[in-house]
């Protein structure tokens, strides 16, 4: 049987038979790894910001795998990394519960004026100093 | 200084670390898991730069030739590599036994040479000195998972990985003549003091792993006085196989 050439030595080496005959055995599902979200912190005191995710069978393993994902390039001093199955979130369906009606402007901050008061206080202080 | 000692210890340590970083390097697109694949690729490119600074120092400091010159320009005799590097990787086992040896074997090396008389060197150490600890660390990690927290088949399998490769880890350790003048002068503690130091480490390890440290083994010699294993010599035409093309091309 005839085994493939490749141009890479590695893949010559592992004498592939070129016509296998039969095709593969299909892989049983779900046989990969859990993932874990990786959340990196870049300074010290920063927070640590979701970055993405990692194939892991454990959280060690997990933690090991992210360091070279997330934190080879660029400053790193530190990295979380949770299971995704403890991740507690909301529905995408749900999104519409954060849109909240427009004419509430007394929610907002931008609603209050309060510059001309805070001048006022200032000026009376600075007359009450002198 | 004895110059002579100096580019032995130099030479052997840079070519060990060259040759393996080869050897990690051909799991590259092939490894276990995409994580994995990337972060065993990163340790490799972390040793040949190890490997390129000693060459460095040995070319500033002892006038033997340019870094790319030793390490792709030299014929297999002239090679003073250990016989556990130049071993085929065989499955990932293997390879994950034997970069735990290896970089156990490296973290006590290199802890000891940043109190080196020989200042270059003493630099150097505290240059990488993260990088190795995050490769004994990497190593450490899957052995104990794999060792401890995995299948019946796992532990067996890395037991006789382990089995196999403990001969030729020993060789790491081979003492070389002119080495008394060095361990005399400060520049590094001796190779009996490192191995001695080194089986504290890996016993712990293997101890966290379930594992059953090897013992009463001869090690595996040779490389040092440039007798290779049938190994080395096609891993040679391999990785020169570009450089050979045109030595003298500017990349």
């Amino acid at each position: 049987m005839a085994t493939i050439v490749s141009l890479d030595p590695r893949v010559t080496r592992m004498e592939i038979e070129q016509d296998p005959g039969s095709a593969p055995e299909p892989k049983a599902e779900l046989d990969q790894f859990p993932t874990f979200e990786v959340f990196h912190q870049e300074r010290t005191g920063a927070h640590h910001v979701h970055v993405g995710s990692v194939h892991a069978p454990n959280a060690d393993l997990a933690l090991l795998l992210a360091k070279e994902q997330y934190g080879r390039r660029g400053q790193t001093v530190n990295l979380w990394v949770v299971n995704t199955r403890d991740v507690v979130t909301m529905s995408a369906g749900d999104a519409d519960i954060f849109a909240t009606t427009p004419e509430k402007t007394y929610r907002d901050v931008g609603a209050y004026m309060v510059r001309n008061k805070v001048e006022a206080y200032k000026k009376q202080q600075g007359e009450q100093k002198s | 200084m004895n110059q002579d000692a100096v580019k032995d210890l130099l030479v052997r340590m840079a070519d060990d670390v060259l040759i393996l970083a080869h050897r990690h390097s051909e799991w590259t697109g092939l490894g276990p898991v995409l994580e994995e694949d990337i972060a065993f690729s990163s340790v490799a490119q972390d040793k040949l730069g190890h490997a390129q600074a000693l060459y460095a120092i040995l070319h500033e400091h002892f006038g033997m030739p340019d870094p790319d010159v030793m390490a792709f320009g030299r014929a297999e005799a002239d090679m003073r590599s250990c016989h556990f590097v130049e071993l085929p990787n065989g499955e990932y086992d293997f390879s994950l036994v034997r970069h735990l040896l290896f970089d156990a074997a490296e973290y006590v090396r290199w802890s000891a040479l940043r109190e080196s008389s020989f200042e270059p060197l003493a630099k150097l150490a505290h240059k990488i000195q993260g990088e190795l600890k995050y490769h004994l660390y990497h190593a450490q990690t899957w052995i104990v998972q794999l060792g401890s927290q995995g299948s019946e088949e796992s532990k067996a399998r890395m037991q006789s990985a382990l089995n196999t490769a403990w001969p030729y880890a020993l060789g790491l350790f081979e003492s070389r003549p002119g080495d008394a003048d060095l361990v005399a002068t400060g520049f590094f503690p001796g190779e009996d003091a490192l191995r001695a130091e080194w089986e504290v480490l890996v016993q712990g390890i293997l101890a966290k792993a379930t594992l059953t440290m090897p013992h009463d083994h001869a090690a595996v010699l040779g490389g040092r006085d440039g007798y290779h294993s049938e190994f080395l010599a096609p891993l040679l035409v391999e990785m020169t196989e570009v450089y050979r093309i045109d030595p003298s091309a500017q990349w």
